[in-house]
């Protein structure tokens, strides 16, 4: 390991510096390297830094609609996703940023949510409450029983039983459970749905169904508002869990799981709660995903999905909290801004370069945008990885470095 | 079907402004009559469209013809190029001077064919870019999520290649529109060519792709097969994007049927039909008839993936450019020439839908959905390739003549792989639209706020 | 009766193939201890290796076609058929045995370039690390192939006389319907064939010897004096190679497209992880293991008994051998836990 560890130089994003090894190794080059006991276990974080980062996260978020504007990705639905996305990898991280455990299979929780939530729309009623709350409880169901077996086992084994169950949710929702998931076209809310506690206050007559909190209509910037105010709870909630005992514990447990049972804990139900609380964060995102636009399809399970919130992590700086999130951004970004850019657009762009050139470059551009926006995701990991290991927060941490270095 | 098009206050108003012979006049009338907020009013000079297609994933290739479609589309429309169906089209209300005056523009986006992902692409359609109308796609998973998508936000929704019955049956929306045949109308018009071709006494083995649509083509087969005396062995669900069936191919070997018949689209379609041949399956005889194989929906650029597997089995097509008619060749030379490759089925049906849209906002004279809606419902036209056809005011499904198509023996040119077997006319395809059930909903209360 | 051996046949069928893939992955991921994403990729390299040839051989001169009026289209005529006639149709009939031979070289240099480029940076690196990177190199291959040969899947037929089914039971001389397509026999022969050589290879050579050695401990037969980094560049090389020939082999039974990879690629890590982390017995065994329960799973009789098993069957198997045998059916201790 080459890289210097950070954690003696609290960052204000981060709260341990380089992520460590998922699994363990036989040929023995990994040594289970001790973190620095001191700084990691003591409240080294003054509350006060904590303060700013939420105060400056806070702000990053709601004038998301202001800063995005010059990428073009202030519009509703992408700032939506942005931070459902956000709370998706948020939650992600603390069962893999904090215990290194490397679940493969968190998808089916964020599709449990969503399911959830659009039956609470149909069934119950189609405020946003009850059914972001059913949706976080019923994956938080879910997590408990895929935890619970799934934690018996660890390392890549661990990894392939969570792949495992997901995947069945996946395969099953597709096909056998159509009549609960409605199957490929994905589960609706219609205008002729019960919607008994609507229909008790009579409001459940509704043309074109659409889901609402007190009247206030989840349309557009509406949703994205309460998208980001569960950012911000989800957040927050993760930041305390990171600092908590708990969070403690369960670093412990990433850097050496047999010690922390030498010493006397038990670490199944540590893990257990940090797998369950996870997998809220995934019902929640789940739920909000229904929320913004009720319609939950079974793609939202497939492995890809898993693997889209591990990618989202590892890119953005996995431990790290607020990294998670600038990758779900920047993956999102990727699937809808790139995938939509056409060479007219390019021209356009480029329209500043004298046209002979400007061909040139539009040539030389076209083929990672469009269509192939994959290619550019493919190449940006790649990138990543090898320049900045620890994650695009790692890249910050370097620049930030540079500035102090330079005063 | 005697009425062309209803004759209504708006239609009156537009054909007296015409005879005013101010083309702007119009535009300014029904603005100040049905000048009303809706979602993403253009308001400048142009007009924007939305093409959601799959660019990624299995369908891609045929998401890019699409694309290829709806660019000549916007062309013609726009007066460039040679104009394609647009001398074809009657009746026409279309200029090639943009619609109501504004040039077209449109935006792309990628469906991945993935409801979700089509979904957030549609979003960002008519958020950001302001579309005014959605058109394309290549599932009808996809579609019924964009439709209903639309509905929700009063954007109008032109279907691409959507072949389930939900689509325009129980899933259909007043925003959403279909110009592409269903399962129902293919088992119709197969069922009485197989029946002529392979007999009455026969035993079909199903094989369906394990969703939706799947269901719906297999129930649509079996009860147009057994309505000319066809039993049905049995019929048997595979998963999604298998990739490899033989561990459903093998029991029908021994299953005594001597049809099998293959509800499955795309790469499935390929891999199943590839790997039944290779089982022999077209060699044996059973029952002392000769095994056939029968795939109810064809695409070219399936076929093409298939190779010669194709060779003579049956299916059914909603368009072909081979079909000898003014509106096939005028579209397929513009198509040829501009990208060296004849149409396929689905690109067909994305220029006509983008060109009926046109249409109908120019008979409107307003984007305001609802008129454009209630220009679209009933409209009866000619001379886009499929003869005369109804857009049904009752379930936005379209009626038209049902192609039955044969893989052809000896292809002539890599394009040729496919060859028209029957034409099934328009009056044998036509259904009771209740038996879908269904309702379409209403014309205003989607809203794009935001 | 017929039906079961069908079955038997069919399941031994798919577990070859399952094997093969897997195989390659046992000795990148089960071995190296490289967490490869991109193996999917390899497979996908592999079969295009085939198509790539086949558009060698049949490139061809463009004829007008005068069939299409209203368009310029083009026939396409194959130089080889039209320079050496029948003796140049048949070569490429036979394209998928040519490109096997050809894939061998050119997919040990796809795993050799590809190790001494990339993977040997990630050998003490994180394994998120190496998910990352080797999917966004799968990624980028597979875009790649999108771009030049399209996304559509492309037709490969296996040669003629290969191609249709053979009639087992008149082998035997038995009265039953048992016929099963040639192709199909070759791929399980040739998966058996590959598996072997490759088994004979690290446990009968000294080469291979060694690097059973270094996988075991790889510090000791450092110091023993053996440049070991060398040796498992061959062995990545020889992982490609797998996985290439499983591609390649596999065009025969499906139409590849650029997508094909990804698609194997869950499959071959479950496989792999059930057969247990290191053991290459291990992953031809769970390879044949889930070939034979896919295939009986998705028979009518069972399915009607338990709806959608047919497609949950293979990770519900990958639960129950994971929580009875914690490391799988013949893991070894210790490799990639924590």
């Amino acid at each position: 390991m080459d890289r210097a560890h950070t954690s003696s130089e609290p960052d204000t994003a981060t709260d341990t510096g380089k992520p460590q090894s998922v699994f363990h190794r036989t040929s023995g080059d990994v040594p289970t390297q001790l973190p620095p006991l001191g700084p990691e276990m003591a409240p080294m974080w003054p509350p006060k830094r904590d303060l700013a980062m939420t105060l400056l996260f806070g702000i990053v978020v709601y004038t998301m609609p202001l800063w995005l504007q010059p990428f073009g990705a202030a519009y509703p639905d992408l700032m939506q996703r942005f931070a459902i996305y956000g709370i998706f990898a948020i939650g992600f991280n603390i069962l893999f940023g904090l215990t290194g455990y490397l679940s493969f299979g968190h998808a089916a929780f964020l599709g449990v949510g969503s399911y959830t939530a659009v039956w609470s729309f149909k069934l119950l009623s189609l405020n946003v409450i009850p059914a972001i709350v059913c949706s976080t409880l019923m994956a938080g169901v879910f997590a408990v029983l895929i935890g619970y077996v799934s934690l018996r086992r660890s390392g890549i084994y661990f990894s392939i039983l969570t792949l495992a169950f997901a995947q069945m949710c996946y395969n099953l929702a597709y096909s056998v459970l159509t009549p609960i998931t409605n199957g490929e076209t994905g589960l609706r809310v219609l205008s002729d749905d019960p919607r008994v506690v609507d229909s008790l206050f009579g409001t459940a007559d509704m043309a074109v169904p659409r889901a609402s909190i007190f009247g206030i209509e989840m349309a557009g910037m509406a949703g994205f508002w309460t998208c980001a105010t569960c950012l911000m709870i989800a957040f927050i909630v993760a930041l305390r869990i990171t600092r908590s005992p708990f969070g403690m514990m369960l670093r412990g447990i990433k850097s050496n799981q047999t010690r922390m049972s030498y010493i006397g804990f038990n670490t199944r139900p540590y893990m257990l709660t940090a797998f369950v609380i996870s997998g809220m964060y995934a019902g929640l995102a789940g739920g909000l995903l229904a929320v913004v636009d009720p319609l939950a399809g079974a793609e939202r399970m497939q492995w890809t999905a898993s693997g889209e919130v591990v990618l989202m992590t590892i890119l953005g700086g996995a431990g790290t909290l607020i990294g998670p999130f600038i990758g779900a951004v920047i993956i999102k970004y990727f699937e809808n801004i790139f995938s939509s850019l056409g060479d007219s657009a390019l021209m356009d762009a480029f329209s500043f370069i004298p046209p002979a050139i400007e061909k040139w470059v539009v040539f030389a551009v076209s083929p990672f945008v469009g269509e192939g926006w994959h290619l550019t995701l493919g190449v940006l990991f790649m990138i990543v990885v090898i320049f900045l290991p620890g994650g695009l927060i790692e890249g910050f941490r370097r620049i930030g470095r540079l500035f102090r270095k330079g005063r | 079907m005697t009425k062309l098009i209803r004759p209504s206050r708006r239609r009156f108003l537009h054909g007296t402004a015409l005879a005013g012979a101010a083309l702007a006049t119009p535009t300014f009338f029904t603005r100040g009559a049905w000048a009303q907020d809706f979602c993403n009013n253009p308001t400048g000079s142009t007009v924007t469209l939305g093409f959601n297609v799959p660019q990624t994933g299995p369908y891609a290739e045929e998401g890019k013809d699409e694309l290829r479609a709806f660019e000549l589309a916007v062309q013609h429309l726009n007066g460039e190029g040679d104009g394609g169906m647009m001398a074809t089209f009657k009746p026409s209300n279309l200029t090639g001077n943009g619609v109501l005056g504004k040039k077209v523009e449109f935006v792309t986006g990628d469906t991945q064919t993935k409801s979700d992902a089509a979904r957030a692409s549609a979003r960002r359609m008519i958020e950001k870019d302001k579309v005014i109308m959605v058109s394309g796609g290549s599932s009808s998973g996809v579609a019924v999520a964009v439709q209903s998508l639309c509905q929700e936000m009063g954007v109008v929704f032109m279907a691409g290649l959507t072949h389930s019955n939900d689509t325009t049956g129980k899933d259909k929306r007043r925003y959403g529109f279909r110009h592409f045949f269903n399962a129902y109308q293919s088992g119709v018009a197969l069922g009485s060519v197989l029946a002529e071709a392979y007999g009455k006494d026969r035993r079909a083995y199903h094989l369906t792709a394990d969703y939706t649509w799947g269901w719906t083509q297999e129930e649509s087969i079996k009860n147009a097969t057994e309505a000319q005396g066809w039993e049905t062995a049995q019929a048997v669900r595979t998963p999604l994007g298998a990739g490899d069936f033989s561990q459903y191919l093998t029991p029908v070997l021994n299953s005594g049927a001597d049809v099998l018949i293959l509800n499955h689209y795309g790469g499935d379609m390929v891999n199943s039909l590839t790997q039944a041949v290779q089982f022999g399956m077209r060699d044996k005889q059973v029952n002392g008839k000769q095994f056939e194989i029968v795939v109810p929906l064809y695409s070219e650029l399936m076929a093409e993936g298939a190779g010669e597997n194709v060779k003579g089995i049956f299916g059914t097509s909603n368009w072909s450019w081979q079909l000898d008619n003014d509106g096939s060749k005028a579209f397929a030379k513009s198509f040829g020439q501009a990208y060296g490759r004849p149409p396929s089925q689905a690109a067909h049906t994305c220029y006509v839908q983008t060109l009926l849209y046109a249409n109908a906002v120019e008979t409107a004279g307003t984007f305001a959905p609802p008129e454009v809606i209630k220009a679209l419902e009933g409209f009866e036209f000619d001379g886009m390739g499929n003869g005369p056809t109804l857009y049904r005011a009752e379930d936005h499904q379209c009626f038209k003549d049902v192609l039955v198509v044969k893989g052809n023996d000896n292809p002539t040119s890599q394009f040729d792989l496919l060859s028209v077997y029957k034409v099934v006319g328009r009056d044998e395809v036509t259904y009771d639209p209740s038996i879908f059930g269904g309702e379409l909903g209403p014309y205003d209360g989607g809203t794009c706020a935001g | 009766m017929d039906a079961i051996l069908l079955q038997i046949l069919n399941g031994l069928d798919k577990g070859g193939a399952y094997a093969l893939i897997a195989l390659g992955l046992t000795l990148t991921f089960g071995t190296l201890g490289v967490v490869n994403f991109a193996h999917g990729a390899l497979f996908m390299l592999g079969a295009f290796c085939v198509v790539g040839v086949q558009q060698l051989l049949t490139l061809a001169e463009r004829v007008r076609d005068p069939s299409i009026t209203f368009f310029e289209a083009y026939i396409e005529q194959p130089y080889l058929v039209s320079w050496f006639g029948d003796t140049g149709a048949m070569i490429i009939d036979w394209v998928i045995p040519i490109s096997l031979l050809l894939a061998i070289p050119i997919m040990l240099l796809v795993g050799i370039v590809m190790e001494r480029g990339l993977i040997r940076f990630f050998y003490k690196r994180p394994h998120a690390e190496q998910i990352l990177v080797t999917f966004g190199l799968a990624i980028v291959l597979a875009e790649i192939i999108k771009g030049w040969f399209g996304a559509n899947p492309i037709p490969v037929q296996p040669p003629e006389i290969v191609r249709g089914s053979a009639d087992i039971a008149a082998w035997f001389g038995l009265d039953a319907n048992l016929s099963y397509p040639w192709w199909r026999l070759i791929y399980l022969a040739a998966s058996l064939l590959i598996i072997a050589s490759v088994f004979a290879f690290l446990n009968l050579t000294t080469y291979g010897m060694v690097v059973r050695a270094g996988m075991a401990d790889r510090e000791t037969v450092q110091l023993l004096g053996i440049n070991i980094q060398r040796r498992f560049t061959i062995v990545f090389g020889l992982a490609a190679v797998v996985a290439g020939l499983a591609g390649a082999l596999y065009t025969g039974i499906q139409p590849p497209n650029y997508n094909i990879g990804m698609e194997f690629l869950v499959l071959s890590f479950v496989v792999v992880v059930v057969g247990g982390m290191g053991s290459l017995p291990g992953a031809v065994a769970a390879g044949f293991l889930l070939g034979m329960l896919q295939s009986f799973a998705s028979l009518n009789e069972v399915k009607s008994l338990l709806p959608g098993i047919d497609q949950v069957i293979i990770y519900l198997v990958a639960v129950v051998v994971l929580l009875t045998r914690p490391r799988g059916l013949m893991g070894r201790k210790g490799v990639m836990e924590a």
